[in-house]
């Protein structure tokens, strides 16, 4: 099939080492996903002052917190409140704060999403079966130049007292897009 | 350029369609694909803006069809060709026919990937002070370039705030055509959705863009 042949022919002519293309699918495949996000979102709740330090220089706080290790520059972090929803996109192709969240997913990339959410988030939101409240105001952060978003989720009532890896359960990587939002207490079983 | 990449604001697409329980990857060669884009890059083939200027250039029916990593595997042949890596008839054939040229970084090992999977930084050091500066009101500039810009159509002529100030960074508009890194300010800037998309648009809703110095114009 025609990516093997690619491969074939950069692999003769010495442009690729295939045993580095294997540790890069399976960085990907293993290494990086949206568990990353949730531990840095489960400290946010849980520490104020990590919270403080994520909104105020993600890229930073995120280095320093040493269970996710170091992710890529230039990483924005954007808090949902009962006023203020966020959600993020990518219009123009597919940026995506991989380091934290992993490969984006087919729906991130596609020409619904991408055309949509810049003019008809609540519509998008349907889509995904979420309903905000008619007050409150929407942000979207459209991803043009090399800052990567991840938005904060509101941490549901209810888990109080939670230590951090019971509220990284709650964390879904839509909630980290703004296409979604944290799961309840019930929706997790015990 | 006014491709079909800049989807901000069309109709027609229908829903959004999440897939439920979905895998890294569909296929494995999608991984493929993936890693020979990251370690061409790593290698210095090519930039990130080379790569997504070329695939802004795929024909609009080919773009619109095509899976996401399809699009990306003919971008990584369009572009081995483009910048000398690969001759035609290579493709054609499923062989090397034809001596390599040098990496400018030397080929990407095996003990250095797991690095060419993270980003890198994309600040410069600065030559000039920054025009703008938080709460500033600016207006988009009503451009259409037809080589490689990250100014959205959606988002052109348009009035609005800065809201973060982010630093100087390589611009995409000159890195894209190898003209170097040519660093330039970048901003957050967040609009109203009336201005963009008229009277009758959600009231709650915002939307900003990061857009660099040379996109916008004191308002």
């Amino acid at each position: 099939m025609r990516v093997r042949a690619l491969e074939t022919i950069l692999t003769e002519k010495g442009y690729v080492d295939p045993a580095a293309l294997d540790v890069i699918v399976e960085t990907y495949e293993t290494k990086i996903g949206p568990r990353n996000g949730t531990k840095v979102i489960a400290r946010a709740w849980n520490d104020a002052t990590f919270k403080r330090a994520l909104l105020e220089d993600a890229t930073k706080a995120v280095a320093e917190f040493g269970r996710v290790g170091r992710v890529g520059d230039h990483l924005v972090a954007v808090e949902n409140t009962p006023k203020l929803h966020n959600m993020v996109v990518c219009t123009l192709c597919s940026c995506y704060p991989l380091d934290l969240l992993g490969t984006p997913p087919v729906w991130y990339k596609s020409a619904p999403y991408r055309s949509r959410v810049v003019r008809d988030p609540r519509g998008v939101l349907a889509d995904f079966g979420v309903t905000l409240p008619a007050g409150t105001d929407i942000r979207v952060w459209d991803s043009t130049a090399e800052t990567r978003f991840l938005v904060l989720p509101m941490r549901p009532a209810g888990t109080e007292g939670w230590d951090e890896e019971r509220l990284a359960a709650l964390v879904t990587r839509d909630s980290m897009i703004g296409t979604g939002l944290a799961k309840q207490p019930e929706d997790v079983t015990p | 350029m006014n491709g079909i990449h800049d989807l901000g604001g069309m109709d027609g697409f229908g829903k959004v369609e999440p897939e439920a329980d979905e895998p890294v990857f569909h296929a494995p060669w999608e991984g493929r694909v993936i890693a020979m884009m990251r370690a061409m890059g790593a290698a210095g083939a090519w930039n990130l803006d080379m790569f997504r200027f070329t695939r802004e250039r795929q024909p609009p029916a080919v773009y619109l069809t095509s899976s996401y990593y399809k699009s990306w595997a003919l971008t990584v042949e369009t572009l081995a060709v483009a910048r000398g890596y690969v001759a035609p008839e290579e493709l054609a054939n499923g062989h090397a026919l034809t001596s390599p040229k040098s990496l400018p970084r030397g080929v990407l090992h095996a003990k250095d990937a797991p690095g060419a999977v993270k980003r890198a930084s994309y600040e410069r050091p600065s030559t000039t002070p920054a025009l703008f500066k938080v709460g500033d009101r600016v207006r988009t500039k009503n451009m259409h370039p037809t080589t490689h810009t990250r100014l959205p159509r959606y988002a052109r002529g348009r009035s609005g705030v800065v809201d973060r100030v982010l630093g100087c960074q390589v611009y995409p508009d000159s890195s894209a055509l190898g003209a170097g890194d040519d660093p330039r300010w970048l901003y957050t800037i967040v609009f109203e959705g009336r201005e963009l998309w008229g009277s009758d648009t959600d009231p709650t809703l915002e939307v900003s863009i990061d857009a660099f110095e040379p996109y916008l114009e004191p308002a």
